[in-house]
C-alpha cells in the first residue's frame, strides 16, 4: 500500500470497494479513482492509442490525458471520464481504456437538466483567487454565481500545504466558504465545469449532479444539469495547467506532473512510489521534493535544468541532504511492465517516480472563447491574457500570477471591481490575509531535451504523438502550429491537448528557429471539457422533443381511435380507422361519404389572422396576386401569394367580415411565416398603411362538414340560419348560433363537394363538434381526416402549398392564371414578366392517370419521356401526390412536368426499381369539372 | 349557452397534486376563460389614454414589459402601441366596448383573443426556480417583480409571463394549442421539486405515428 497513515481529506473511517479492470480494490470516500487506484499500487491504467505503450496516471484533474476509463454498473456506462475525476464510490465499476470509448447500447434513462441564470459577477473557479473574488464581489452586494469544478472549492491549495494567517490554508477555506453560504445572493456551484463563453458574457456550466452517488443518486434527480448563464461581468480564476518536460521515454508510469504528486501525497494521503526524482525547470517542484521527503520517499535528486538554482526553495531542498543537480537534464528513463525503474540524467538514477514540472500554462481557454486574445510573457515563460473585449477580468494563475498572496490579493481586487462596475461597492476589497512568501528563482523555459530521433519523446500523450512526428511535420513544410495540429492529430484527443499544446507550438518554433511567441498557440474552441449529448438535450426528447400542437377536438380524436399526422408541429388526424381495416380501406371510405354523404373534419388548425383598418383592402391587394375591391362584407374569396420572386409562398381564405376588417387564413404550417411576412412589409415599406395584423389561430375552432347531407346538418345544428342554396350562397359567410353557440359559418370547399365551415370560440370547439356529430348521426357523418381530404383535393386539382410546390413555382405553373390579377400591382409581380417565368418548359402542374389503374405511383417518383434511353436520361419531371380514389375507382396523381400542359394525353413513365411505370398526362382535375356538386 | 371546456381539463389532478407533493412550495392550475384583448393604440394620445383610464382605472402602462393592474383587470405592455388586456370571464364584450370607445376614430385596433390563449398560474417559494428551467428572462426580484410582464420562449412555447404579486405568482399565458406540451414541460420541470418519483403519467397524445412529412 501506498497510502499514508494520516493527512489528507479523505475519511479513513468509510471505506469504499470498487474494481477496476475487474479486480477489486478499496478507497476512502474523499477519493478520486486515481487517487484509489495510486493508493493500491495500481501504475499501469492503459495503453496508449498507436503503440500500445503502457501508461499511468500523469496528471491529478482535468488535464489528465492517461487515465480515461469507462465507469458502468447499474445505470448504463459512461465512457470516456478522467480517472482524477471521477469521484469513488462505493460498487464503482470502472475499466481502462485504450484512449478509445465505448457509448453504452442502452438507452440513457437518466434525467438531464437545464437552468438559466443571471448574475452580476459570475467567477469561474473556486481556488484561492476565485474565493476571494466571489467573497469580495458578494460582500459589495452582488448577485454572485461560483462555479467550481472539484467536488469541494479550493481548487490546488488543496494539495498544498500553504499557511494562511499562521494557520493552515484550508482553515482559511472554510471560513471563506462559511461567509459564502451566508450571503444570499451568492450562489457557489461544485462539480460545475464552465465549457463555453459565448458572446454577451453568456457562460455555459455543465453540473454533474448524482454520478458521484452512484447506485444511491434519487431516480428524480437529474444526473448533470446544464447552466446557461448570463453574468454582467465574469472573473475567470482558473487557474493554470503544469506543462511536462519532452524527453526521451518520457511517458512511462510513475513519470508524473509534480504539482499532481503533491495533490496526491497532500489532499488523499497517497504516495504514488517509493523513490522520486524531480525534474524541473523552475521553483514549483522544490516543493514536491519537500513534501515526498516528509511523506518519507528517497528523493534523491532534484534535476534542474537552470545552471544556478539558488534562493529560498533550492535551499530548503539542499538543507535536506536532497541533491540538486543543475544544469543537468534527465534524458532516457528506463522501466519495465510496472513502469519506471530509472531514470538516466548524467547518471542513473534508480526511481520509481520521476515528478517532471515544464512551468505552467494559464488556462485561458476561456478567455480565448470569450474573444479574448493572448500574449507571450518572457519572464513567465507562457502565454498569459492580454486584451478582452468583453467584460471578463482574469485573475491569479489563469493570469500568470502565482503565488499564493497575489492570488487572493489578485482575486480579491477582480471581485470587487467587477461589482463596482455594475454598481455594487466602491470597488476596494478588504484587506487580504498574511502568506508567508518565499523569493523565488525565475524559471527558465525549457521545451525539448535534445534528442536524435525523437520517435519516444512524447509531445501529445492522449494522441500518441512524439517530436518525431513533430519535425515530420515541419519536414513537410508545415509552419503554422494549426497545420502542424492537424497534421500530427496533437491536441485532437479528449483532453484538447492541455499538457501538450503550447510545448508543441514551442517545438514547432525550436525546429523552425523562432521563438514560441511567434508561433503562438491553437485555437481553444468550446467545449472546455468533453460535454454529453444527453446533456445539451435536457429534457427535450421524448415527448418534449418539440412542442405537439392539438386543437380543442383532440380529446375526442384520441378516444376515437385517430391516427395522427405531424403537420408542421400539429398533430391532426390523418384517419379514424375501424376495427380491423387499413388505411387504404379507411381512406377510402372517408372519401366516399364526403362525396356520397356527410363527414367532418377539425380543421381548427389553418392560421389565422385579423387584418384590419382604413387601409386593409390596399394591403391585402399588394400581399395576393388576386383583388379584393370586389369583395363584400359577408363574404370570401380564395387568395393566394408570392414572395418576391414571384414563387408561390402560401394560401387560404380571405373573409370581409365588417367593416375594414377581414380574417385571412393561412396554411395550418405556414400561419407564423405568413404573419411575419404580412409584419414585414407593413412595417418596413409600407408604414403609412393604417392596418394592424392580429394572429388568433388559436382563438378559433373550425369544423368543416362537407357532403352532399351537409346542408342537413346544419339546418340541424342552426335552424334559425337560412341555409338554402340563395340565401347562403357559395363564399358567403353567415354569423349566428349554432348549437347554442355564437358561431361564424362560410360555405368554402376544399372537397369539391356542398360544405360548411363553423367557426367557435376555440373553448366551445368540443362542444361543437360533438353537436356536428350528433345532429349528423341520422346521416352517417363520418369523420375524416387529412388524407382523405388530400385524396379530394387532389381529385378536384387543388394544389397543396408544400406539397405540390416547392418554393419554385409560380400560379401560372399551377395553371392557376385566374387567380392573378392583371390590373394591380402586389408581391412578386414584377418577376412574373421575367423571362424565366415566361419559358414554355416550365415545370407545369398535371394530371396523372397510371395507365393501370391499380398502379399508385410513389410521391416524387421520377418521370421521363422515352421509355428507351441511353444515359444520360432526361427527367422531365416528378409525382407530387399519388392517391386512390374512391370516385374514380383507380388511382390517380398530381406531378410538375416540364412543358406539361403541351404534354396533354401523351404518356410518360416513372422508372421505379422493378419497372417502367407509364402514365398518361391529363388536366390536373379528375371529379366534377363543371363545379355543379360543389354548390349543391 | 353552451358549456366552455377548459383545455387543460385533464391535467386537473396533475396539477392539483403539485401543492403537496411539492411540500407546498409549488402549486399549479389552469385560470382558463379569462377576457383578452389585443388593443393596438397610440399611447400619445391623451384622449385614448385618459378613456382607458376611466373606464378602467388604470394608465395604459408605457414602461416595456410592465403591466398596470385595477379593479381585477390588467394591461399588459405587449410593444410600444400595444396591450393584451385582460379581465374576468365573460367580460370581452364589455371590453371590446370600452376599448373600441376609447379608440373612437382614431387609428388602432380591438381583437378578442380571449379564447387564443389560456393561462397557467404557477406559484409559491420554489415557482421562480421552476421557470427559470425554460425561461431566458431574468425573473429575479431586483430585475422582475409584481406588476412587471415579458414576452418569452418557456422551454419551446411563446408565453406572455406576468407576475401578479409577491408569493410569487406568475400567470403564464399560452396559446391553447401550445397548452398541453406546455403543461407537460411544466410538470416535467418540477419532478426534483415534487417527490423522489417522478411525478404522474403523462396524457397520451394519441394514436400512432405517421411517418409520412410535414404536409399541408
Amino acid at each position: 500500500m501506498t497510502r499514508l497513515a494520516s493527512g489528507g481529506r479523505i475519511d479513513r473511517s468509510r471505506p469504499l470497494r470498487f474494481t477496476f479492470d475487474a479486480l477489486p480494490h478499496t478507497g476512502f470516500a474523499g477519493d478520486t479513482l486515481a487517487s484509489a487506484l495510486l493508493a493500491n499500487g495500481v501504475r499501469v491504467v492503459s495503453q496508449s492509442v498507436t503503440y500500445g505503450r503502457l501508461r499511468g496516471i500523469f496528471s491529478a484533474g482535468v488535464e489528465e490525458p492517461n487515465a480515461l476509463v469507462q465507469v458502468g454498473g447499474g445505470t448504463g456506462s459512461e465512457p470516456m471520464l478522467r480517472a482524477t475525476q471521477v469521484e469513488l464510490y462505493d460498487g464503482l465499476v470502472a475499466e481502462s481504456l485504450n484512449a478509445r470509448g465505448r457509448l453504452s447500447p442502452e438507452p440513457d434513462v437518466a434525467r438531464y437538466d437545464k437552468l438559466f441564470a443571471h448574475c452580476d459577477v459570475l467567477v469561474v473557479g473556486g481556488g484561492s483567487t476565485g474565493l476571494a473574488a466571489a467573497l469580495a464581489a458578494g460582500k459589495a452586494g452582488a448577485r454572485v454565481i461560483l462555479a467550481d469544478e472539484q467536488a469541494e472549492v479550493g481548487g490546488t491549495f488543496l494539495g498544498g500545504r500553504d499557511l494562511i494567517d499562521g494557520r493552515p490554508a484550508t482553515d482559511w477555506l472554510a471560513e471563506v466558504a462559511t461567509d459564502l453560504a451566508a450571503l444570499p445572493e451568492v450562489r457557489v456551484l461544485s462539480r460545475a465545469t464552465a465549457v463555453g463563453y459565448y458572446d454577451q458574457n453568456c457562460v455555459l456550466i455543465a453540473q454533474r449532479r448524482t454520478a458521484h452517488l452512484g447506485p444511491a443518486a434519487p431516480a428524480a434527480m437529474a444526473r448533470q444539469r446544464l447552466w446557461q448563464v448570463r453574468a454582467k461581468q465574469v472573473v475567470l480564476a482558473t487557474g493554470a495547467h503544469e506543462r511536462p518536460m519532452v524527453f526521451a521515454e518520457n511517458d512511462r508510469p510513475g513519470i508524473m506532473l509534480a504539482g499532481a504528486v503533491r495533490t496526491y501525497v497532500n489532499r488523499y494521503g497517497v504516495v504514488p512510489g517509493h523513490r522520486a526524482v524531480i525534474f524541473t525547470n523552475n521553483d514549483s517542484a522544490y516543493a514536491c521534493a519537500i513534501d515526498l521527503d516528509d511523506a518519507g520517499l528517497d528523493v534523491p535528486a532534484v534535476v534542474d535544468v537552470r545552471p544556478n538554482p539558488a534562493g529560498g526553495w533550492p535551499d530548503r531542498v539542499r538543507e535536506r541532504g536532497i541533491e540538486v543537480l543543475a544544469g543537468q537534464v534527465v534524458s532516457d528513463t528506463a522501466g519495465g511492465n510496472r513502469g519506471l525503474e530509472s531514470v538516466w540524467a548524467g547518471q542513473r538514477i534508480d526511481c520509481d517516480l520521476l515528478c517532471v514540472s515544464g512551468g505552467f500554462n494559464p488556462a485561458v481557454h476561456l478567455f480565448i472563447q470569450s474573444q479574448g486574445r493572448l500574449r507571450y510573457d518572457e519572464i513567465l515563460a507562457c502565454f498569459v491574457p492580454d486584451e478582452a473585449p468583453q467584460a471578463v477580468a482574469v485573475a491569479g494563475a489563469a493570469n500568470g500570477t502565482f503565488g499564493l498572496r497575489d492570488c487572493i490579493q489578485e482575486g480579491l481586487a477582480a471581485g470587487a471591481a467587477a461589482a463596482s462596475a455594475v454598481g455594487f461597492g466602491d470597488g476596494h476589497p478588504a484587506g487580504a490575509p498574511q502568506v508567508e512568501t518565499v523569493a523565488e528563482h525565475p524559471i527558465v523555459p525549457f521545451w525539448l531535451v535534445p534528442d536524435e530521433s525523437g520517435a519516444t519523446q512524447f509531445v501529445d500523450l492522449e494522441r500518441d504523438v512524439t517530436v518525431a512526428d513533430v519535425r515530420r511535420a515541419v519536414g513537410a513544410g508545415m509552419q503554422s502550429v494549426e497545420h502542424v495540429k492537424r497534421y500530427t492529430t496533437i491536441g485532437t484527443g479528449s483532453d484538447q491537448g492541455k499538457t501538450a499544446g503550447i510545448n508543441s507550438a514551442a517545438i514547432v518554433g525550436a525546429l523552425l528557429g523562432q521563438p514560441v511567441a511567434a508561433i503562438g498557440t491553437t485555437t481553444f474552441r468550446p467545449p472546455y471539457v468533453p460535454v454529453s449529448f444527453a446533456l445539451f438535450a435536457g429534457r427535450t426528447r421524448g415527448q418534449l422533443f418539440d412542442p405537439a400542437r392539438v386543437t380543442p377536438i383532440h380529446p375526442w380524436h384520441v378516444a376515437h381511435g385517430a391516427v395522427f399526422e405531424n403537420v408542421g408541429q400539429w398533430k391532426r388526424p390523418w384517419y379514424f380507422p375501424h376495427d380491423g381495416e387499413t388505411m387504404e380501406q379507411a381512406v377510402l371510405r372517408e372519401c366516399r361519404a364526403v362525396r356520397e354523404g356527410v363527414a367532418a373534419m377539425d380543421v381548427s388548425t389553418l392560421g389565422k389572422i385579423d387584418i384590419q383598418g382604413t387601409d386593409a383592402l390596399r394591403f391585402l391587394n399588394r400581399i395576393y396576386t388576386n383583388a379584393y375591391d370586389t369583395l363584400a362584407v359577408g363574404h370570401c374569396r380564395y387568395g393566394l401569394m408570392c414572395k418576391a420572386d414571384g414563387m408561390v409562398f402560401d394560401d387560404g381564405v380571405v373573409m370581409h367580415v365588417g367593416p375594414d376588417r377581414y380574417l385571412a387564413t393561412t396554411t395550418s404550417g405556414g400561419a407564423a411565416a405568413v404573419l411575419d411576412w404580412m409584419e414585414e412589409w407593413l412595417q418596413t415599406e409600407w408604414p403609412d398603411f393604417r392596418v394592424r395584423l392580429t394572429s388568433v389561430s388559436d382563438q378559433w375552432a373550425t369544423v368543416a362538414v362537407a357532403g352532399p347531407r351537409s346542408r342537413e346538418v346544419l339546418r340541424a345544428l342552426a335552424p334559425a340560419m337560412a341555409a338554402d342554396a340563395v340565401s347562403f350562397p357559395f363564399m358567403a359567410i353567415r354569423e349566428g348560433m349554432v348549437a347554442g353557440i355564437p358561431a361564424r359559418v362560410c360555405r368554402i370547399s376544399f372537397s369539391g363537394e356542398l360544405a360548411f365551415e363553423i367557426n367557435v370560440a376555440s373553448w366551445y370547439g368540443l362542444r361543437l363538434w360533438e353537436a356536428v356529430m350528433a345532429a349528423g348521426e341520422p346521416f352517417g357523418i363520418t369523420p375524416y381526416g387529412t388524407e382523405a381530404m388530400h385524396v379530394l383535393r387532389a381529385e378536384k386539382g387543388y394544389a397543396i402549398i408544400g406539397q405540390d410546390t416547392d418554393g419554385t413555382v409560380t400560379p401560372q405553373d399551377l395553371g392557376m392564371s385566374w387567380v392573378v390579377s392583371k390590373k394591380k400591382d402586389f408581391i412578386g409581380r414584377r418577376s412574373h414578366r421575367r423571362a424565366d417565368t415566361a419559358r414554355p418548359d416550365r415545370m407545369h402542374l398535371v394530371g396523372l392517370l397510371p395507365v393501370e389503374p391499380e398502379d399508385l405511383l410513389p410521391e416524387g417518383a421520377q418521370l421521363i419521356l422515352e421509355p428507351r434511353q441511353e444515359p444520360p436520361v432526361a427527367i422531365v419531371g416528378h409525382v407530387t401526390s399519388s392517391y386512390r380514389s374512391a370516385a374514380l375507382g383507380r388511382t390517380f396523381a398530381l406531378a410538375l412536368v416540364k412543358g406539361g400542359r403541351d404534354r396533354m394525353a401523351s404518356q410518360v413513365y416513372a422508372p421505379l426499381p422493378d419497372r417502367l411505370h407509364p402514365a398518361t398526362v391529363t388536366e390536373p382535375i379528375f371529379y366534377d369539372k363543371e363545379g355543379l356538386v360543389r354548390d349543391g | 349557452m353552451a358549456r366552455k371546456h377548459a383545455i387543460l381539463d385533464g391535467f386537473a389532478s396533475r396539477f392539483s397534486g403539485v401543492a403537496s407533493s411539492s411540500g407546498g412550495r409549488i402549486a399549479l392550475r389552469e385560470v382558463p376563460f379569462s377576457a383578452q384583448l389585443d388593443f393596438r393604440a397610440n399611447p400619445a394620445d391623451g384622449r385614448v389614454v385618459d378613456s382607458v383610464h376611466k373606464a378602467l382605472g388604470f394608465v395604459l402602462p408605457t414602461d416595456p414589459n410592465t403591466a398596470a393592474t385595477a379593479g381585477g383587470r390588467s394591461a399588459l405592455w405587449l410593444g410600444p402601441d400595444e396591450w393584451l388586456i385582460v379581465g374576468g370571464e365573460g367580460e370581452e364584450s364589455l371590453l371590446t366596448r370600452v376599448l373600441h370607445t376609447a379608440l373612437g376614430e382614431t387609428f388602432g385596433s380591438v381583437v378578442d383573443v380571449s379564447a387564443n390563449r389560456t393561462v397557467i398560474e404557477v406559484s409559491g417559494s420554489a415557482a421562480r426556480d421552476v421557470l427559470a428551467h425554460g425561461c431566458p428572462v431574468d425573473l429575479h426580484p431586483r430585475d422582475f417583480g409584481t406588476g412587471r410582464c415579458a414576452q418569452t420562449l418557456l422551454a419551446k412555447a411563446q408565453v406572455i409571463i406576468h407576475q401578479v404579486n409577491d408569493a410569487p405568482t406568475f400567470h403564464l399565458f399560452v396559446r391553447t394549442s401550445f397548452a398541453w406540451y406546455l403543461a407537460e414541460w411544466l410538470l416535467d420541470a418540477m419532478t426534483e421539486y415534487c417527490a423522489e418519483e417522478p411525478i404522474g403519467v403523462s396524457v397520451p397524445l394519441g394514436g400512432q405515428e405517421s411517418p409520412s412529412p410535414l404536409r399541408g
